[in-house]
């Protein structure tokens, strides 16, 4: 019987890859285990193994085809003597496993997109008339590192399989060919010893980059961090400090459970010493990152594994930098401010597009970077539309939203026509069962569910 | 003193033995004094005095040249006043004032100097280790020359950084001294019930990284084996331990009564071997200094300390402005 083989999913968050090349062609036959094709994901060249034994009976997607959606029929197996045109079943144990799980629709909007939310009357962080790119997040936070690093010698990259590996999320994908094995640092899975190195380094007058894989190991580095590299300056009457960017994925990729999946906005923005900054889009990626590396302070920048496929406009200039502080205003509304950052804004986007065909007007926020954080923006706003909505995929009890939330009781109380609402993560460890974690997470209709009850509709 | 009677002569310079003398002896008083303020309340929260492990810094800073650079734990005054740091200044940040070298916003366990290239003063067990590698990893990276003393105690030697240092020192051939100053106890844990390996320099040998135990309380010894290390390191040779075998006469803190051990212990170790005795000793016994020239040296000594504590007695509060600034640079 005829079965299709179907195009993998690689990694937990693949939703599409490039099928690079085809090592069989149509007659071969394949045994289980035998290499098929060499497919491409967003993070690495991978190997596609045959799970059944048959014949190439048809290959379906030409080699060098690109975006080929996991699930995607790209050949079909015969068992010897078969016809072609026997009607052929999925090869379930071939392909499927991941695949089925790929994450949701309403998490997942369409990959290489336009940004979610573009006809608004934002005030551009680019002068008028500049080429826009689309550019996705990872190659922004690679060119922010390439460009600070061609004007800076003492600017270098260190972190687990940085280098040959050319990034564990392929963010640092060329930078070792540029810059050498002295400023692109492979190191040995040691978070608590490496992140001291670069602290160290750092007081010595160096500027690191230390990449977490995840921010999940980072845990092992938090003394470090915060006691080594925040509390020197102060400690040292001024006299040093540490000039340095903590980078790396922050906050739940998909379906790797409890221990790596959290969000730890609302740990390091109460640290008084460092920067925090945690950018949506792939300009600010890049404007904020250039920004960090320069900063004469440590700043810790947190990225999300999600978003680094995703493409956005990017301005072409020479030197793009985006200040800390200063919040972007996605949409403007008059209804109800939703305030977000990171991967939040995907909500609050999408939440605001659907709100709209309610006829409910929504301001989007951006906050860009937590500390600082641009409040003065969010009591502006509030004191237009009245009602607040913070979105954010940390937990709730001590979350971003609710200092937000004590703010703007302080400073604008009399404007507030409902209670503030906090859409977060649920107050649990991140499940494994899909459907679980699925639940565990914010969702575009909580946000609109909150909009509801705060415009009273 | 007993130490007196094996004093050997010696081909060591008067200038130099007595420079060895004066600093030792700066490091004690200073600490003796610190003690004093602190019992009439003028140095709040921990104070960690290094009395009795005076030839372990002045030895290694000997050897050390302008440029290199050294960092320590919380029990750093003596690193400070060794490597040149102001006594005024230290003991004006130990009682919190405007004078200090942080400006009174660091305290006993947390100072620094850029000029004197002293990284620290660090309150976290173990935090130094990495951070002094990172230090030479960045002098590497420049490639000038200069080689980081990391000093540590045999507490923080059970730390895991201190391994991943270790690892990663060797793997990328760094410039960095391991001084472990074994001082026999962390806080009260003797080194009999806290490591299994008696021998703490043995243990760079799994990475590769040569080591050496030291007679601490002998300041020449030190300053020895400081010159093989910093010859060492500076040959592009990599990493380099040192486990300096010393003793602290006083309590890990202030707060201490050191129960943990017997005060014979104590007292066997100040009558026998301690190290200003050891170089006085050898002063007059190499005809090198008289009696006199010696009362002399720890009048003017006296006067440096007592100066310092009329300026950390003195030198106001911190502006309450000081509360906000150096958080962002």
């Amino acid at each position: 019987m005829a079965t299709e083989i179907l195009m993998p999913a690689l990694s937990p968050t693949m939703e599409e890859g490039t099928l690079a090349k085809w090592l069989v062609k149509e007659g071969d036959t394949v045994n289980s285990g035998d290499v098929m094709a060499e497919i491409e994901t967003d993070k690495a060249t991978m190997e596609f193994e045959a799970v059944d034994e048959g014949i190439i009976g048809k290959i379906l997607i030409a080699e060098g085809t690109e975006a080929v959606k996991v699930n995607t029929a790209i050949a079909i197996l015969v068992e010897d003597g078969e016809a072609l045109d026997a009607t052929p079943t999925t090869a379930a144990a071939a392909a499927a496993p991941a695949a089925v799980e790929a994450p949701a629709p309403s998490a997942a909007p369409v990959a290489a997109s336009v940004p979610a939310a573009p006809a608004v009357d934002v005030t551009p962080d680019w002068p008028e008339g500049t080429e826009l790119v689309q550019t996705t997040v990872r190659e922004a936070l690679r060119d922010a590192m390439a460009e600070e690093m061609r004007s800076d010698d003492g600017v270098f990259l260190m972190g687990e399989e940085v280098a040959e590996y050319q990034g564990a999320y392929k963010i640092s994908q060329g930078l070792l060919d540029e810059f050498g094995a002295k400023r692109v640092i492979d190191t040995p899975i040691t978070e608590h010893g490496f992140t001291g190195i670069a602290v160290g380094a750092a007081f010595g007058g160096l500027k690191p980059i230390v990449e977490f894989m995840t921010f999940n190991f980072a845990l092992q580095a938090m003394d470090h961090i915060i006691n080594s590299a925040a509390k020197t300056l102060y400690m040292s009457g001024g006299q040093m400090g540490a000039p340095m960017v903590f980078r790396g994925a922050n906050g739940a990729a998909a379906r790797v459970g409890a221990q790596h999946s959290q969000d730890f906005a609302a740990w390091f923005m109460q640290i008084p010493g460092l920067k925090v900054a945690m950018p949506y889009s792939a300009s600010d990626a890049k404007g904020l990152l250039k920004s960090a590396i320069r900063d004469p302070n440590p700043v810790v920048f947190l990225e999300n594994e999600i978003l680094y496929g995703r493409a956005f406009d990017v301005p072409k200039l020479d030197d793009y930098t985006v200040p800390f502080g200063k919040a972007r205003i996605w949409r403007t509304g008059t209804d109800v401010t939703i305030v977000s950052f990171g991967i939040g804004m995907q909500y609050a986007l999408e939440a605001a597009d659907k709100l709209a065909e309610d006829g409910i007007s929504a301001e989007v926020i951006d906050l860009r970077t937590l500390r600082p954080m641009d409040t003065p923006a969010i009591i502006k706003s509030v004191m237009k539309t009245n009602r607040l909505v913070t979105v954010e995929e940390g937990w709730p009890q001590g979350s971003v939203g609710s200092y937000i939330s004590s703010v703007v009781m302080q400073e604008a109380f009399d404007y507030l026509d409902a209670p503030v609402i906090n859409c977060t993560g649920k107050d649990v460890p991140m499940p494994y069962a899909a459907n679980l974690e699925k639940h565990a997470l914010i969702t575009t209709e909580e946000v609109i569910e909150a909009v509801k009850q705060v415009t009273y509709r | 003193m007993a130490a007196r009677k094996s004093v050997k002569k010696t081909n060591v310079s008067a200038e130099e033995l007595t420079e060895h003398y004066r600093s030792m002896l700066l490091i004690r008083r200073f600490e003796e004094k610190a003690g004093q303020l602190y019992g009439m309340g003028l140095i709040g929260g921990f104070c960690h005095l290094y009395i009795g492990q005076e030839a372990v810094v002045v030895g290694l800073e000997s050897a050390a040249e302008e440029g290199d650079k050294r960092l320590t734990s919380y029990r750093d005054h003596g690193h400070m006043l060794a490597c040149g740091m102001e006594a005024g200044g230290v003991m004006a940040e130990l009682t919190g004032r405007e004078g200090g070298l942080s400006k009174g916003k660091g305290g006993s366990m947390h100072m620094f100097s850029k000029e004197k290239h002293f990284y620290g003063g660090h309150g976290i067990v173990g935090a130094q280790v990495p951070i002094g590698a990172g230090l030479a990893f960045a002098d590497k990276y420049k490639d000038n020359g200069r080689v980081t003393f990391t000093y540590f105690g045999d507490g923080a030697s059970n730390q895991g950084q201190v391994y991943e240092t270790f690892n990663m020192a060797a793997l990328w051939e760094l410039p960095v001294i391991f001084v472990i100053e074994n001082n026999q106890y962390a806080m009260g844990t003797s080194q009999q019930r806290s490591s299994v390996t008696p021998d703490i320099y043995t243990r760079g040998a799994a990475f590769g990284i040569p080591g050496e135990a030291v007679d601490g309380m002998s300041v020449l010894a030190v300053k020895d084996a400081g010159e093989r290390a910093v010859a060492h390191c500076r040959a592009g040779k990599g990493p380099y331990i040192l486990e300096v075998k010393t003793y602290r006469y006083r309590g890990h803190s202030m707060s201490d009564p050191a129960k943990y051990r017997t005060r014979e212990e104590v007292q066997k170790m100040r009558e026998e071997r301690d190290p200003i005795e050891q170089v006085r000793a050898m002063l007059l016994e190499n005809k090198y200094a008289t009696e006199d020239d010696l009362k002399a040296i720890d009048k003017e000594i006296k006067e440096v300390v007592n100066q310092s504590a009329d300026f950390a007695r003195t030198s106001p509060e911190p502006a309450l402005e000081e509360l906000w600034t150096d958080i962002y640079a």
